[in-house]
């Protein structure tokens, strides 16, 4: 778990909360939420759309954004963690 | 500008693509495309533009909607014969999207009031159906330095092109320094035309539109497409800035605009583009549909 331990020492700039949310928009909202972010600056998106767990990190890195971490919060919701990254 | 769930939801489909996403939503809002004639090439090109968030569109058109329009003029409906193309269109587009604004043109546009009309607008599509209009719309583009997305069809025949000269391409009149003979050319209403190839040769210019105010893809300036739609063939040609062009080439002789006599064109009311080169067809068609 020395995963988790290294993500909760990461500094979230913004949390986006997409409970009840489901495809395409969990990730149109998290995408539109980094865009409005700096470059180096930490999102934490929340989800309980099971296939969004897979799918919006998986679309956010196509994008060329970095995935820090996937993990559950509880029996629901799962977090993205994701960095704002420079790229074209 | 913060987008709306109801705005998510509506442009979903297109914001999830590389290139477009939020940033390029905002700059689709924040567009103004004039439009210049609502039948066959504006009609599709107006509801493409229209759905895909366009903030605002200018519609411009003298003509009412007559029934033998409805074949390829989408914006319009059987209910609507006799009404103001301009009004008809309006109304069909806030349908489709009452987010987007839709400014209307009722009066003919001449040299008098193209340039004040269009100065406002980012990007200019022509769908004309007569050469007058064709070389107005170039030459006004030039003088205000708007980018001009060109279609024409006739027949099974349709054409495309981007012009910007104002970034080093070509403009219309590079191709097509004088408007052709009177009665050379056939009209849509001579020669007749297939609704599709409307639909297809609008849709490539709102296509083009699309990409010009996003900033992606490859602009259609510098090229020339031809289609035919019976073999359904493509076929592309490079065409460069002439320097010889009465307008923007190194020796100008079209300092300002020009109204050519409406009265040279065999066609009547139809907003449809006729071919704008088969009069000098030896050099770009090989195909005359006279």
């Amino acid at each position: 778990m020395d995963l988790n331990l290294d993500v909760q020492e990461i500094q979230i700039n913004k949390e986006l909360n997409l409970k009840g949310k489901v495809c395409p928009y969990t990730f149109i909202e998290s995408m539109l939420a980094l865009e409005e972010m700096e470059v180096g600056e930490v999102l934490r998106i929340i989800v309980d759309y099971p296939p969004a767990v897979c799918d919006v990190p998986k679309s956010l890195k196509n994008e060329g954004y970095e995935i820090l971490d996937v993990s559950p919060i509880n029996e629901t919701d799962w977090a993205i963690v994701v960095k704002n990254t420079e790229f074209k | 500008m913060e987008f709306s769930d109801e705005q998510i939801h509506r442009y979903s489909r297109q914001m999830i693509l590389p290139g477009v996403g939020g940033k390029g939503q905002r700059k689709l809002t924040e567009a103004k495309v004039f439009i210049m004639g609502a039948g066959g090439l504006g009609s599709p090109a107006a509801l493409y533009l229209a759905a895909a968030g366009i903030g605002t569109i200018g519609l411009a058109d003298s003509d009412q909607v007559e029934l033998h329009n409805l074949q390829r003029q989408i914006l319009h409906r059987t209910c609507d014969v006799g009404l103001p193309k301009v009004e008809s269109g309006k109304k069909t587009l806030e349908s489709l999207n009452p987010e987007v604004r839709v400014q209307i043109y009722a009066e003919r546009v001449t040299s008098v009031n193209i340039r004040e009309i269009i100065k406002d607008y980012n990007l200019v599509l022509d769908g004309s159906d007569n050469f007058p209009t064709r070389f107005l719309v170039n030459d006004a583009c030039y003088f205000e330095r708007k980018t001009l997305i060109s279609g024409a069809i006739l027949r099974f025949d349709g054409q495309l092109s981007t012009f910007k000269p104002h970034a080093n391409g070509p403009c219309y009149r590079c191709l097509f320094p004088e408007p052709p003979p009177p009665g050379l050319v056939p009209s849509c209403q001579e020669a007749g035309v297939l609704g599709a190839v409307a639909g297809i040769i609008g849709l490539f210019q709102a296509n083009e539109a699309l990409k010009e105010i996003l900033g992606i893809g490859k602009s259609m300036a510098g090229r020339f497409l031809q289609f035919n739609a019976l073999d359904l063939s493509f076929h592309e040609l490079k065409i460069q800035k002439n320097p010889n062009c009465p307008l923007c080439g190194e020796n100008p002789t079209i300092k300002e605009l020009i109204d050519y006599s409406q009265s040279c064109q065999t066609g009547g009311s139809e907003k449809d583009s006729f071919y704008g080169d088969v009069c000098r067809g030896e050099d770009f068609n090989p195909q005359s549909p006279s």
